[in-house]
Formats: structure tokens, C-alpha cells, sequence
């Protein structure tokens, strides 16, 4: 059973669980306290001592039932070795017996147990528990019967086959039969290892791929995927950036609070309190062009920004094409895609105008712009030739913390046609071009880092 | 630490529902488990889960049931190891300095130079740091209870990060390390339980050393059992009604849900409105008890009476 133990935190640990040595250890007492008959108190056991959080709860449950599900529990490895010595003494038997018979045994051996302990050695031997990927399932499969014997089947099937003879055919038909069910049952014991140790390897680096692919090239699967993965992001930003809202400000002493912590002491100062300086909460007023082209990745920013909120951020919202929306209440009381949908649909319908929406902004929502705001603007730059209003840009950089934008297009065609974003970029804090998911974090790391 | 016979009530899994249950506290195999493992392995447990599902009152059942002293600990942002270890009682060692100042003449009266007085005083126990005035604060009473203790660190994560690490070696090996005196251990390691809302992730160090435990909220069946434990006299059918308004409420679009304490209260007040049965008006009246947050209330109001007509229909059967 310890081998079994063991093997099933290596399992977890594929899929991304972080199991230590101790917890290993901890396991192994546990299961010699609540013993091993019942299996849904080895399941809440296991899950207590194993599991440290509600995701890795999810994945101890769906891989517990994998790996112990009633058929696998009674492959016992202490079991395998009295099999294997069986079988060494059956093999001194009078008979002699070459690969291709035992293979026939196998395939027609009513003993699922028996089969399932050859697949399992077969299956240790050619490494099937480091499969990663699905496509990984054919080619393990063949090794796995190979290891079993196929090869000298398949010798003496070819063999049969040229003899041309009734005895020989329906031999040939039967070694076929055999070599399909064995090559079933093979089959269904790698997609098991895949589920147990590939799967999350798969997924981590599918999620990879997707991170780093851009956005607008994005498929209709992928961005499924992608919400999983920015929430991971946002979240790995926010534990970041959520900690040390204050410091000390050594040398500056708080009298008040020490005199009060001394009040016991006669008022000598055993204790000293210092002043704590209290951090900024990053306020940030993100302002997106939602027309056609950039809309995609509008949504990932304000994903992202959504995600952010409350833990780290204060949050204002606008969208614009012709006009600015507040679009914050949307995004609040609707659930995120329709919300997305719906500014798009009613925002994103004029032809863009970066000085109106300038304008916009600074007569109706100066009042959120200080000197610890940030103003994230995302777009192309592209005005269809309207006035960019290059003074309000100066006196919102003036106002603001800091002005950061984050543009779809790359460097090389700012300025071209009808972009405005070489005559912004003076004004901004900082400019840069956006194109997978991973920039975005960085940009938003960036962002906040300004106020630790 | 000496080896304690293990509590009757701690001796099986279901010991410890059947110990909880005679308290009031309706618990779950998960929850069981881990407090019977918690025992067993010497672990601490880490409860997680939202606000009001009973995860403080774990603790307090515990300590009722099992006639163990509660020792509770709140953590808070600037928490330190003078509020959560021990003190020195400053005002008590300046008067043994006071006293030591009068009689030291006395005591060194017949030795002769320095030498010779220095080797006299080194004669004495060092008293000015000693057990006597040490202030013992949570975690340090915990290590001296004779009889077994619950040892509630609630809320942790309001609690800076530096403070985590405070806790390593109380939570792995029972003792407390006093650096003038040497190395205070438990004498029956005591139950320890924390709290977490989740409001920062906890640093890995502390979570390996726990168990796990995640509480969330009840299913329909778990919560009438609860709600009936806590509120004995209310009737079968208001029960029924109002435990399938509450699940369907919390599959609303709100912000917060009402967790069970809320489901306890408002069960409370509805009796004494002698309410037999819900009806929309009195629970659009009652609402501020399951919602705090007023968005919350605006966006269940209008639908109230479609929530409660279908929590009425889903439970014809009962009463």
C-alpha cells in the first residue's frame, strides 16, 4: 500500500499540488490511523492531510477517484511480486512456452487482475506514467503490448496467414481477436496514466501557448482557456502586490501610542511605537477605446483590471468610441461577458474620437484624477483625423500620478495614417505596445509596482 | 510533552459528530475528520470559508464538549509576539531591582572586594529573568495547560506575515522559545484550530504544518439540521420554506451571501414575528437580517415574491 501511497502523490504532484516530503510522511501515519477499508474516509483523510487549498481539493478528489478506483485498489505491488514468482514457476512447467503464447493467455485470461498487473509492469517498464501529452497515447499503447509480446504474435500471425490453410486461417483470426482486445485494454490503461499524470502537465503548457499568443489571433477555445489563466495571473498580481500596505517610519516616534502602551509601566517608555507611514492603494482610472479592432483587447484588460478589484485597486471604468461611457456599474451588475457585450454594442458603435473622449473625461470626471491616480488608457491612437486635444493630455499628465498607454499596434506603424500616438507619447509615463496576455500582466505589474 | 490518553470524545470519527452534536454543533464527515486527525497526527487545523458557516464555533463546540479550557487568540494588523507569546512584567522587576538595591549590602556585606562579592552575587538564581515575571498571553497559556486546551487562532490572515513565522514553532513542535530563559514545551500539546477568511493567501510554511479543512456553505439538508439544533422551536414548515429561500437567494447575483449565522438570526426573528409560514412582505421586511449590503437588498427585493412562491411550491410535502 505504501508503494500505492507513493505513487499517488506523485500523481499530485503532476498535476501541480505541492506535496511535500513532511505531507508524504503525514500521509502515511494518517492512513495507519484511519486504516485502509473504508475508502470516503481515505478519501477526507487523505484530502486534510494532502490538499492545502479548495483547488487542490478538486484535484485530490477527481485524482483519488482515478488512482483508487475499485478495480486499481486491488492491484498491490506486494501482490505483483507473489504473481511474478507464480509465473516464473509456471514457466518451468512441462510446456514450453514462447512470448506468442503467453500473449494468447493474456488476451483470452478471464483474470482482469491478472491483465491489468501486466499492463501495469509492462506499462512502468516503458515509462507510461511520464506521459504528457494525449497524442502520447498511440505510440505508449504499441510499446506497451510490444513489452507484453505483440511482436512474436504478430511473427507467427504473418506466418499463419501464408499458409493458406482452414486451420491456419481460423488460428490467424483468433490471434488478430486476441491482439485487438489486449490492444483495448492497453489502450484504456494509458488514457488513465494520461488523465492522472499528463493532463495537468498538458494543461500548464497549453495555458503557455495561450499566454504568449496574440490576443487577436486568439481562437474561439483558446479564449475559454483564457479566462482560467487570467484569473490565475490576476491572482498571482494580487498576492504580489496586496502585502505591505504599511511601513514603518523608523525615527519618528508615535507618542501617543507609546504613552499609552507604557501606562502600565509608570510611563517609563519600555515600549516604543513608531509611526507608520500607510501606502497609497493604487487608484486606477483605465480609459478604453472599445471600437472594432481593439474591443478584444479591451476585454482582457478589464478581465484583468476586474480581477484586481478591491484586493488592490481602486477602479474607474470608461469606454469610448465617439463618447465617453462610465461603464463601471455594467461591469458590476452584469456577469462579465454580457457586460463586455453590451458596452461594446453601445459604446463601440461610433467612429473614434480621442479629443472628444478627452474631453469628456476631463469636464465630467476631473474630480478622479489626483496626484496618486493612475490613468491607464488603452487604444490605437487612431482619431480618424479629429483634433487630438493635445492640451488636455498635457494637463491630465500634469494632474495625474501617471499616465500609462498601452497600444495594440506595434512601434513601427505609430504615427502612421491617422495615429496620433507619436504626439500622445510625450505626455504618457510611459508607452508600450501590447500584444498577448503576458504583456498585459507585465504592463499591469509595471503599473502597480509604481506604488510599492 | 507527556503522552495524554486520547478523549472519548476524539477516539473515532464518529465520536467526534456524536461529541459536537451533543453540543449543538451539527458537523460533516469532512469536518469530523479532520478534527479527529488534528488530534491524532498532532496537527493543527486550518479552517478556510466564508463568513458565518462556523468555523469560530468549531472551536468553541470543541472546547465545550470536550471540557477543554478555550483559549482564544484574535489576530489583527500589528499583532506582535509581546500580545500573542509572553510579556515581562516590567513593573514588577523594577521593584525586585528596588528590593535587590536595599538588601544588597546585607548580602554582600562579608566578602571582601569585588572579586569576592561578584562570585557571591553569581551565587544566587538569577531571578530578574525567570518564570515569576513572565506574563504568559495565548499561546504561551496554551503550553501550560495541565488538562489539554483548544487553542483558537482566529482570523489569521488579518495578521501581518512577520507573525506567521511567530507561529512556525508553536504550530510543528509545541514549545515557545523564550530567549532569556530557554525553551518553554507543552506539557499535553493542546487542539489548535485557525481561522482564515481568505483576505490574503497564507504563506506555504504555515499551511504545510497544517491540516486542511474548507467549510463552506451547507446544502438544504445540512442547514435545516443546523438551523433546527440552534432554533429548536421552530416548526417544520417555516423551516423547510425558509432554508430553500435562503439556498436560492445565495444562487442570486449578490455580493454576500447569507452564510448560516445569518440563516440562525433570521430564523430567530421570524419567530418572533410568530410567523408560521413565509410570506413576501414580512420577508421583504426581514431582509436587512440575511443581506448587509444594501445592493444587495435593492436586487432581491422585486423578486421576492417569485423566491418565496417557489421556496412555498418546492416544499408543499413538508408540515
Amino acid at each position: 500500500m505504501e508503494a500505492a501511497l507513493t505513487n499517488y502523490i506523485r500523481a499530485l504532484r503532476a498535476a501541480g499540488t505541492g506535496v511535500s516530503t513532511t505531507e508524504a510522511i503525514d500521509a502515511a501515519r494518517t492512513l495507519d490511523i484511519v486504516g485502509y477499508d473504508q475508502r470516503d474516509v481515505m478519501k477526507t483523510a487523505l484530502g486534510a492531510v494532502l490538499a492545502k487549498s479548495v483547488e487542490e481539493k478538486d484535484i485530490h478528489d477527481r485524482l483519488f477517484d482515478l488512482y483508487f478506483s475499485p478495480s486499481n485498489t486491488k492491484i498491490d505491488p506486494d501482490k505483483a511480486a507473489t504473481d511474478q514468482e507464480d509465473e516464473a514457476a509456471d514457466q518451468t512447467g512441462p510446456e514450453p512456452r514462447d512470448e506468442a503464447d503467453r500473449f494468447m493467455d493474456m488476451a483470452q485470461a478471464a483474470d482482469s487482475d491478472r491483465v491489468a498487473m501486466a499492463l501495469q509492469q509492462a506499462g512502468s517498464a516503458v515509462g507510461a506514467d511520464n506521459i504528457r501529452f494525449a497524442s502520447q497515447t498511440s505510440f505508449l499503447t504499441r510499446r506497451i503490448l510490444e513489452q507484453i509480446g505483440v511482436k512474436a504474435l504478430e511473427a507467427r500471425l504473418i506466418d499463419r496467414l501464408g499458409q493458406h490453410t482452414p486451420q491456419a486461417n481460423a488460428e490467424a483470426e483468433a490471434m488478430m481477436a486476441a491482439r485487438a482486445a489486449l490492444q483495448q485494454k492497453a489502450r484504456a490503461f494509458v488514457e488513465g496514466r494520461f488523465e492522472m499524470f499528463g493532463r495537468a502537465a498538458q494543461e500548464t503548457f497549453m495555458n503557455e501557448v495561450v499566454t504568449e499568443r496574440a490576443i487577436n489571433a486568439l481562437s474561439r477555445t483558446d479564449m475559454a482557456r483564457m479566462k482560467h489563466v487570467v484569473a490565475r495571473m490576476a491572482k498571482r498580481l494580487a498576492v504580489k502586490h496586496a502585502r505591505r500596505r504599511r511601513v514603518k517610519n523608523r525615527g519618528q516616534l508615535d507618542i501617543r501610542r507609546t504613552l499609552r502602551a507604557n501606562a502600565g509601566h509608570d510611563f517609563i517608555p519600555f515600549d516604543v511605537v513608531w509611526k507608520f507611514k500607510r501606502k497609497d492603494k493604487p487608484k486606477i482610472v483605465a480609459v478604453c477605446d472599445v471600437s472594432g479592432s481593439v474591443a478584444q483587447y479591451v476585454r482582457f484588460l478589464l478581465l484583468f483590471l476586474y480581477m484586481l478589484r478591491e484586493k488592490v485597486t481602486d477602479l474607474e471604468t470608461f469606454a469610448f468610441s465617439g463618447n465617453l461611457t462610465d461603464v463601471g456599474q455594467t461591469l458590476l451588475t452584469h456577469e462579465f461577458d454580457s457586460a463586455m457585450n453590451q458596452i461594446i454594442f453601445k459604446v463601440g458603435a461610433s467612429s473614434t474620437d480621442y479629443g472628444q473622449s478627452l474631453d469628456d473625461l476631463w469636464s465630467r470626471h476631473a474630480a478622479l484624477i489626483d496626484h496618486r491616480t493612475t490613468v491607464l488608457i488603452l487604444g490605437d491612437g487612431r482619431s480618424n483625423n479629429a483634433d487630438p486635444r493635445l492640451d488636455l493630455m498635457r494637463e491630465l499628465a500634469d494632474k495625474a500620478k501617471r499616465v500609462v498607454w498601452l497600444c495594440p499596434e506595434p512601434e513601427a506603424s505609430w504615427g502612421s495614417g491617422d495615429s496620433c500616438m507619436l504626439q500622445y507619447r510625450p505626455f504618457c509615463t510611459h508607452v508600450s505596445h501590447i500584444a498577448t496576455a503576458a504583456d498585459i500582466e507585465r504592463a499591469i505589474d509595471d503599473m502597480l509596482m509604481a506604488y510599492d | 510533552m507527556t503522552d495524554q490518553p486520547t478523549p472519548l470524545g476524539l477516539s473515532s470519527i464518529e465520536a467526534v459528530t456524536d461529541n459536537l452534536a451533543s453540543v449543538g454543533y451539527i458537523s460533516t464527515r469532512d469536518i469530523s475528520t479532520a478534527v479527529f486527525l488534528a488530534h491524532h497526527l498532532r496537527k493543527p487545523v486550518l479552517i478556510e470559508g466564508p463568513a458565518g458557516v462556523g468555523k469560530t464555533d468549531l472551536a468553541r463546540s470543541l472546547a465545550l464538549s470536550l471540557e477543554y479550557p478555550l483559549i482564544r487568540m484574535q489576530c489583527y494588523e500589528g499583532l506582535d509576539e509581546s500580545k500573542a507569546l509572553y510579556e515581562w512584567k516590567y513593573g514588577k522587576q523594577l521593584l525586585y531591582t528596588q528590593i535587590l538595591k536595599e538588601k544588597i549590602h546585607e548580602l554582600i556585606a562579608d566578602a571582601d572586594g569585588l572579586d569576592a562579592s561578584v562570585s557571591k552575587l553569581a551565587g544566587f538564581k538569577d531571578l530578574f529573568f525567570s518564570r515569576d515575571f513572565l506574563e504568559p498571553r495565548p499561546l504561551l497559556k496554551a503550553m501550560e495547560q495541565t488538562g489539554g486546551s483548544v487553542l483558537l487562532i482566529d482570523e489569521i490572515d488579518k495578521s501581518d506575515e512577520e507573525f506567521e513565522a511567530l507561529l512556525l514553532e508553536v504550530l510543528s513542535d509545541y514549545q515557545i522559545t523564550v530567549p532569556e530563559i530557554g525553551t518553554i514545551g507543552a506539557l499535553v500539546p493542546p487542539l489548535v484550530i485557525l481561522t482564515s477568511n481568505n483576505t490574503r493567501e497564507l504563506g506555504d510554511a504555515l499551511k504545510r504544518r497544517c491540516l486542511h479543512l474548507h467549510i463552506d456553505f451547507p446544502d438544504a439538508e445540512l442547514e435545516a439540521r443546523i438551523v433546527r439544533a440552534r432554533v429548536p422551536d421552530i416548526s417544520q414548515r417555516l423551516l423547510a420554506q425558509l432554508v430553500s429561500f435562503i439556498q436560492r437567494v445565495r444562487g442570486e447575483n449578490i455580493r454576500k451571501a447569507p452564510s448560516i449565522s445569518e440563516t440562525i438570526d433570521w430564523a430567530r426573528t421570524l419567530i418572533l414575528l410568530h410567523a408560521e409560514a413565509l410570506d413576501p412582505d414580512m420577508v421583504r421586511g426581514t431582509l436587512n437580517v440575511i443581506l448587509k449590503r444594501q445592493s444587495d437588498i435593492d436586487e432581491i427585493a422585486p423578486k421576492t415574491a417569485s423566491l418565496v412562491a417557489a421556496s412555498v411550491r418546492d416544499t408543499a410535502d413538508v408540515g
